[in-house]
Formats: structure tokens, C-alpha cells, sequence
């Protein structure tokens, strides 16, 4: 039962583009499925690793710009004399994922040291520092005037110029995160973050290596944030230091939060609900700010009631 | 040399702003155990009252500041009566989303209120500097820096020499044993969270119309609190004092001698290096507020 | 040979000196327990040896091999499973779940091999999984395996705790009053589980309040008072050892007075 569903769903949405006949909306769902990318990481870390890491639009900015960088070539005078020749998207998008698991490895590292609300307090200064550093380098990032003419996402030498093109490259990505979580989550290693999570010292006692599994879920988490970022980077084919405010992590926050933290299917429904309300509150020419408020109104609302989160709470019945 | 007068007197003038912004959240996080993300909007909420009461209701300035930071108060009370009264003995994740959930909606208030422009506003000083032999300052600063070292020995006094400080300071070390005593942590709790955030309005008050306002000024504001408090310590009300002047030195000198550009950052990048290597900050005093 | 020396172990707070000098020795299968009125630093001495707490001086050694300096989880690794005073489980995860996080050692999955989902991780996923039912059964909470673990009565919790360092394959297992809050018909079924696992060629080492519960299961005693060794030897010497009931009795003595 559970199967055919699944496959009905995978059938809808890999036949999305034919019958969804509107450029515009079909951005939004490319563009929610970018998040819903970031968002299933950052399941991964906060929900399943129990880390209040609340600069996760970090590893999504580094993603972005390295892999931006990565495929435009780069000169460099200070502080060193760099210069780097453009490269094949692809090999740009591993340069962005490794850049982006690098930062998630001191993350790692550093949420082990510090802990709770003092970790919160530095991964969000982490996030500022980056874009304050994408501010000012202007030598390397333009700064505001931003990373122009990006590369655009491409397969065996085919470039995608249409947006169906790019939806199937972000469904199959996205696809490929979840499963790749999920098999995480289910195995002895995910076992060992879910338990140092849980109750620490009883995870030590029975030699699970806390530091290990910490840095483990901060690298892949990062990785796969950094992946949104490359995808989001060569479809928009824009990079500016926008792409580090902290809003986006509060958004991805929200969808994690409200879907239900710690469950698969949590950041997936609260990353459709938070990517496609936006659209529905526009049509309905609701000022950005009222929509922001009704978010916050929102957020507040589902950890009173659903503290859980959607999904657990409807499992429940 | 003079130069770096200049750049001492600057931080100096700046850091009873920067401290009173510590203190407040230093309070709010020590005694309460709240990530306390509002607490930038209550800054700007201070600097827009400012420019309500001074610029559309035509109030003389030394009428509206002490109104501002009143109205602080309230909302910092109402803040916290409405949405974390419930939230009593919630772990730390959903107290936090609640903040954040309130932080989005007031800042969206605020910009929705007073739209994105920059608003300035009339201060009662004259604009040439006072010049002190080679260094010179704005008399709106020096009046600043006064009122600021007023409120913060205000604040002292509070904490050190009244019953309610002392009820604080209990809750603060041991807040089951408190409640035993008979200290009502529900009413602390209020006290608290209203009297951080009044101070965080005092702040907006005092640098609103030294700056502008604009909405997410409460953002930057927000960051250099929690750098000064991690910096002093948490819960370590002279670590907050001395934290706030360290926060506006370093950033003077990073303005002045590596970038300007890098000012702001130089508040993200004390928290990591602090916490890098010294986490429990530089006057951990966890026994004991005030 | 000895499994586990501990040599002039010394545990000081600030001014505090909770364990002094402390020595004894552990033997390969015997169940040594450690008794003492409350505050004479039986938790201590347990945190020390399992790497929980920093010992000020002294030496751990466990089959030849120095603790010093080893983290928590090193110590598990080399076989030295505890279980703690308060109830510690994973209380959110089912009772199945608790187990197979305690199989965390007996795996293999690198995170490499997980991810690519190679076939030997399913394979081990199922070993793993009938390995802890066996380990649930041997508890007698087969019929759990399904259930929350916060939501399990407290006897069945503490049945849980047991079984999870079971599943870590102690050498060494070090039980931290796991008897405590324990009806006493609960407390039979308990001690004669240790016997079961003892059997099993486990060596234990046993913190516990209980008289009856230790002078009927242990090979040997060794009495602690205000953080020092006052007697070692076989439960008939402990019970008629002078210091040992003036370690007792004064405290009883003190308790009528009070």
C-alpha cells in the first residue's frame, strides 16, 4: 500500500512539467525543491543529531559560491596570487559540496566543544561572518554587485536552458537526499547520532564515539546543503550575500519544525507548505510583511499546539 | 596616537550603549535560560518610540526617552506573559522557535508599521563637536554615554541593594531552592524579561537618534548582545559592563585599522574565537549575578 | 590475574576529597561488590573507573592496560560496560531500538557502505536485529520489543538499562545500584537474572544499598566509608567485620539520636 503511493507520488511528480503548463509556478516548485533539499539536512543535524544549529544557510551560501566560483575561474592578488580557470559544472558542484562539507566538519567540531544555547549562538555568527566575508571580498565575490552569468546546470555536455530540464535534475537530487538519508538514519550510524541525542552519557557507556557521529552528521548535512546551494547558484545563475541571510535559515527552520523534526517525511511537508504558501498568499495580494508576520504567528502557533510537528501528529491517528 | 585617542573616546562613548544592551540579555539568558531573539527588536522598538513621540507627536526628546524605554518595559512584560508563561519548563528548542517565531512577526510589524525609509531623529544638541585638545566628540554622544552609566548604575542598584535583586540573584543560582524560600519565579521571570528588554529599548533610544532607524537595525543589535554577553559571561552582569566597552573597542580598532567594512563582523567574530578558547567567557561567575 | 586494579585511586573537588587512596582488585568472573552508607563515594569510584569523572591520582588498570587518559567511550571499547544510578535509557526510541544502539560495537556499517547501501549493511542490519531479540528475550522483555521505552514500567526499565550494557559485551560490567526502587519480588527475578549472566563466565562489579541482594550473590565485598576502604573479603567476614558495623551502626546510631 505504502509502495504504490510512494509510486503514485514519484509518477505526479516526475510528470509534473507536462501537465503543470506555467512557467512561473514551475519555478516555484524548482525553487522549493532547492529548499526542500536544505531543509531535509538540516533535519538531519537538528532533528535526528538533536543540533540547535541555526546557521545552516552557511553551508547553502558556501555550496553557492563555490561552486559559482569553481565554474567562472577566479583571480586572486590578495593575499595570495590565485588564479583559477573556469570548470565543467559538475566538477564545480563537487567543489561546492566539498566546500561546504568542510565547513560542516568545523561546525562539527566546534558543536562538540560548545553546547547548547552557546552553539546556537555561534553557528548563527558563523553564518554572519560568511556574509559579511561576501560583503566586503570584493576581489573574489563582487560583493553586492554579485556573481553574474553562472553557468547553468548541465548534463554530458547538454546545457539546461528550460525549466523542465532543471525540475527533473532537483527531483532526482532531491530524490537521491532523501534516500540517502533515509538509509542513514536507519543504520547503526544513524542509531549512534539519534543516541548521543537522546542521552549522551548512556551512548559513551556503550562506546559510541560522540564526536564522530556529531562531525559525521555536520559534514553530510552540510554536504547536502551545500548541493541546494550549488543547484540553486547554476539555475539562478545569480550569487549575491543575500544568499547568506539569516531568514532563509529561519525558513528552513520552519519547514523542519512545523513538518515534524526527526521524522523523513517532516522537512518534505513542511517544505511544500512553506515553498508554495508564499505563491498562495501572493495571489491574494497580501503584503510580504503581513505574510512574514503570519509566519511567525504560525510558528508560534504549531510549537504550542503541534509541538511535534505535522507528520508525527497525523501518524498518531 | 591621537588617533588611537580618538578611537578609545569613540568606544568609550559607544560602550555604556553596547553595556546596556549586554546587561539586559545577559539577565534574560542567565536568569530565565531563554535565547532571547527578540531582543534586538525591542532595540528598535526603543529608537522608533523615539521617533514617534519626538517627530510625530512634537514631545520635547527629554520627555520622550524616559516614555521609550517605559513603553520597553511593557512590551518586554508583555512578551513575556503572553508567550513564554506557558513555555515554563519547555526544553530549550521550542522556547527558542517560539522567540524566533515572535522576533519574525515583530521586526515584519515594525517594517510594515514604519516602512523600510531610514527615519531620523531631532536631538536638542548642537551639532558641532565638543573638542577636547586632539580629540573631539558630538555632544549627543557624551549625552548618551551619561545616561547610559546612569541606567547601568541603576541597574546595580537593583540587582545589589533591593529585594527584588536579591530574589533575581537567587532564582539566578538555584531557582528550584528559590521557589522554596518562597521567591514567586513566575513573577521574576516577568520582572526580568521586562527589565532586559526595557534596557534593550533604553539602548534604541539613546542611538536612535544618533543613527537612524531602520528595521532590521534590531538584527546587528541582537548579535552584539550575545557577543557581549558570551564575552562577559553569562548571567555575569560586570561581565556584560565591561564586555559592552571591549565590544565597542575592538570594533572602533578593527573599523579603524583593518576595514570598515568588517566593523559589524568584528562582534560575530569575538563570539567564535571566545568560545573557541575561553567558552565560559572572560568573567565567568556562575555563582552569582551582579 | 586480575581484570581490573585499582591503585591508590584518589578523586578530590576543590577542597573536597570524595575518594582517598583507594585499592582493590577485580578478578576474572567474580561479582565483587561495592557497599558503604550513602555519601562514601561508591558512585564515584564507579564515574573514575569508567573514564565519567577525572580521577586526581592513582592508577586503572584493566587487563594490563592503563585507563588514564582514555574517554568514555574508549573505556566501553575495551569492555568495561556500566549502567547508571538513575534510570538511563533512551526513553524515546522503542525497547528493540535501545538494544541495537547497545549493539553499537558489534557492528561493522561504515558510513561509506551505508550510504551506498551496499548489500552486507542489510545483511548486518538483520543480525543485529535478531541478536537483540535475543538479548530482549533473555531479559524477558520479548513482549516489549515494540514499546516506547519511557513508556515501560520502572522494573522493566531497569531490566532495559541491564540489557543494553549487555549487548555492548562487557568484559567487565559495572552495575550502579541496579536494584534500587525495586519491589523485592522484582529484586528476586533481578539477582537471579545476574546469576544467569554471571554463568556466563561476565564478570561484575556491583554498587548496591541492598544487604540481603549482596551478601547473597557476591564472592567478595569491599566495604567504603567517607571515600576510603575499610574492609575487603568474603560477604561472612564483611558481616562480621568490626569497622563494617560501626560504619553501619554509627550511622543508624546517629539516625535515633537525630
Amino acid at each position: 500500500m505504502k509502495a504504490a503511493l510512494t509510486l503514485l507520488l514519484l509518477a505526479v511528480l516526475a510528470t509534473l512539467p507536462f501537465w503543470l503548463d506555467n512557467a512561473y509556478l514551475l519555478h516555484v516548485v524548482i525553487i522549493t525543491g532547492i529548499f526542500i533539499i536544505a531543509a531535509m539536512s538540516l533535519n538531519l543535524l537538528l532533528g535526528f543529531a538533536g543540533q540547535l544549529s541555526l546557521g545552516h544557510v552557511a553551508f547553502f551560501g558556501i555550496g553557492a559560491y563555490a561552486s559559482s566560483l569553481a565554474a567562472l575561474g577566479f583571480k586572486l592578488t590578495t593575499p595570495f596570487d590565485v588564479t583559477v580557470a573556469p570548470n565543467p559544472v559538475w566538477l564545480s558542484m563537487l567543489a561546492g559540496m566539498l566546500a561546504a562539507g568542510l565547513a560542516g566538519w568545523f561546525i562539527g567540531r566546534l558543536a562538540f566543544k560548545v553546547r547548547g544555547a552557546y552553539f546556537v549562538i555561534v553557528s548563527i555568527s558563523f553564518a554572519e561572518v560568511m556574509r559579511l566575508v561576501a560583503v566586503n571580498w570584493l576581489e573574489l565575490t563582487q560583493g553586492p554587485m554579485a556573481l553574474n552569468n553562472i553557468p547553468p546546470l548541465e548534463l554530458f555536455g547538454h546545457a539546461f536552458w528550460k525549466k523542465p530540464e532543471n525540475y527533473w535534475l532537483v527531483l532526482a537530487v532531491a530524490v537521491f537526499s532523501y534516500i540517502l538519508i533515509r538509509r542513514l538514519v536507519h543504520s547503526r550510524a544513524g542509531r549512534a547520532m539519534i543516541a548521543l541525542a537522546e542521552n549522551e552519557a548512556l551512548a559513551t557507556s556503550v562506546g559510541i564515539d560522540v564526536t564522530r557521529y556529531l562531525v559525521l552528521a555536520a559534514v553530510v548535512s552540510a554536504a547536502m546543503a551545500g548541493a541546494a546551494g550549488a543547484l540553486y547558484a547554476h539555475y539562478v545563475r545569480i550569487v549575491d550575500p543575500d544568499v547568506f541571510l539569516f531568514v532563509y535559515t529561519v525558513t528552513m527552520v520552519i519547514m523542519v519544525v512545523t513538518g515534524g523534526k526527526g521524522t523523513l517525511a517532516g522537512p518534505v511537508v513542511g517544505g511544500l507548505i512553506f515553498g508554495l504558501l508564499p505563491e498562495g498568499l501572493r495571489a491574494m495580494a497580501i503584503a510580504p510583511e503581513m505574510q512574514w508576520i503570519a509566519y511567525g504567528i504560525l510558528m508560534v502557533l504549531v510549537v504550542y499546539f503541534l509541538p511535534v510537528g505535522i507528520v508525527p501528529a497525523l501518524r498518531r491517528r | 596616537m591621537d588617533q588611537l585617542l580618538q578611537h578609545g573616546l569613540n568606544a568609550l562613548m559607544l560602550g555604556g550603549t553596547y553595556a546596556l544592551l549586554g546587561i539586559g540579555l545577559t539577565l534574560i539568558f542567565g536568569i530565565m535560560k531563554v535565547v532571547n531573539f527578540t531582543h534586538g527588536e525591542l532595540y528598535a522598538f526603543g529608537a522608533y518610540m523615539m521617533y514617534a513621540v519626538v517627530m510625530l507627536l512634537g514631545a520635547n526628546f527629554f520627555v520622550a526617552l524616559p516614555l521609550a524605554i517605559a513603553l520597553g518595559v511593557a512590551l518586554g512584560a508583555a512578551l513575556e506573559l503572553v508567550l513564554l508563561r506557558r513555555l515554563r519548563g519547555a526544553d530549550i528548542d521550542t522556547t527558542m522557535l517560539v522567540m524566533i517565531g515572535a522576533w519574525i512577526a515583530l521586526q515584519n510589524a515594525e517594517q510594515f508599521a514604519w516602512t523600510g525609509v531610514a527615519k531620523s531623529i531631532d536631538s536638542p544638541f548642537p551639532a558641532a563637536p565638543l573638542v577636547i585638545g586632539p580629540v573631539s566628540v558630538a555632544w549627543n554622544r557624551v549625552f548618551v554615554f551619561f545616561v547610559a552609566i546612569a541606567l547601568i548604575a541603576l541597574t546595580y542598584a537593583l540587582i545589589n541593594h533591593t529585594k527584588l535583586g536579591r530574589a533575581m540573584r537567587a532564582t539566578f543560582q538555584d531557582r528550584e531552592t528559590a521557589a522554596l524560600m518562597g521567591v514567586q519565579i513566575g513573577t521574576i521571570h516577568t520582572i526580568t524579561f521586562a527589565l532586559g528588554s526595557g534596557l534593550a529599548a533604553a539602548a534604541g533610544a539613546l542611538l536612535g537618534p544618533v543613527f537612524v532607524a531602520y528595521p532590521s537595525m534590531g538584527d546587528l543589535a541582537a548579535a552584539k548582545a550575545f557577543a557581549i554577553v558570551i564575552l562577559g559571561g553569562l548571567g555575569s552582569v560586570p561581565g556584560a559592563t565591561v564586555g559592552g566597552f571591549i565590544l565597542a573597542l575592538v570594533e572602533e580598532l578593527g573599523a579603524g585599522y583593518i576595514s570598515s567594512g568588517y566593523r559589524d563582523a568584528m562582534g560575530f567574530l569575538l563570539i567564535i574565537v571566545i568560545l573557541l578558547f575561553r567558552p565560559t567567557g572572560l568573567f565567568a561567575r556562575k555563582e552569582r549575578i551582579g | 590475574m586480575s581484570l581490573l586494579a585499582v591503585r591508590n585511586l584518589s578523586v578530590r573537588f576543590g577542597g573536597l576529597k570524595a575518594i582517598e587512596d583507594m585499592s582493590f582488585a577485580v578478578r576474572e568472573g567474580e561479582v565483587l561488590s561495592l557497599i558503604g552508607p550513602n555519601g562514601a563515594g561508591k558512585t564515584t569510584a564507579f564515574n573514575a573507573i569508567t573514564g565519567y569523572l577525572a580521577s586526581t591520582s592513582g592508577e586503572i588498570v584493566f587487563q594490563g592496560r592503563s585507563l588514564r587518559g582514555l574517554n568514555t567511550h574508549q573505556i566501553a571499547a575495551l569492555g568495561l560496560v556500566r549502567t547508571f544510578q538513575k534510570t538511563s535509557v533512551f526513553g524515546g526510541r522503542t525497547a528493540l531500538d535501545n538494544i541495537l544502539i547497545g549493539l553499537h560495537l558489534r557492528g561493522r556499517q561504515t558510513p561509506l557502505a551505508i550510504v551506498m547501501g551496499l548489500p552486507y549493511v542489510a545483511r548486518e542490519e538483520q543480525e543485529l536485529r535478531a541478536e537483540a531479540r535475543r538479548i530482549l528475550a533473555f531479559v524477558g522483555l520479548q513482549t516489549r520489543a515494540e514499546e516506547l521505552a519511557s513508556a515501560l514500567p520502572y522494573g522493566e526499565q531497569r531490566l532495559l538499562e541491564v540489557a543494553i550494557a549487555l549487548a555492548a559485551k562487557p568484559k567487565l560490567l559495572l552495575l550502579d545500584e541496579p536494584v534500587s526502587g525495586m519491589n523485592p519480588s522484582e529484586k528476586a527475578s533481578f539477582m537471579a537474572k545476574l546469576g544467569e549472566i554471571r554463568s556466563l563466565g561476565a564478570t561484575v562489579l556491583l554498587v548496591e544499598h541492598d544487604m540481603k541482594t549482596v551478601m547473597g550473590i557476591s564472592d567478595r565485598v569491599v566495604c567504603l566509608a567517607q571515600g576510603r576502604i575499610i574492609a575487603d573479603g568474603t560477604p561472612a567476614e564483611i558481616q562480621s567485620n568490626a569497622e563494617v558495623i560501626k560504619a553501619y551502626l554509627g550511622e543508624r546510631y546517629k539516625r535515633a539520636l537525630g
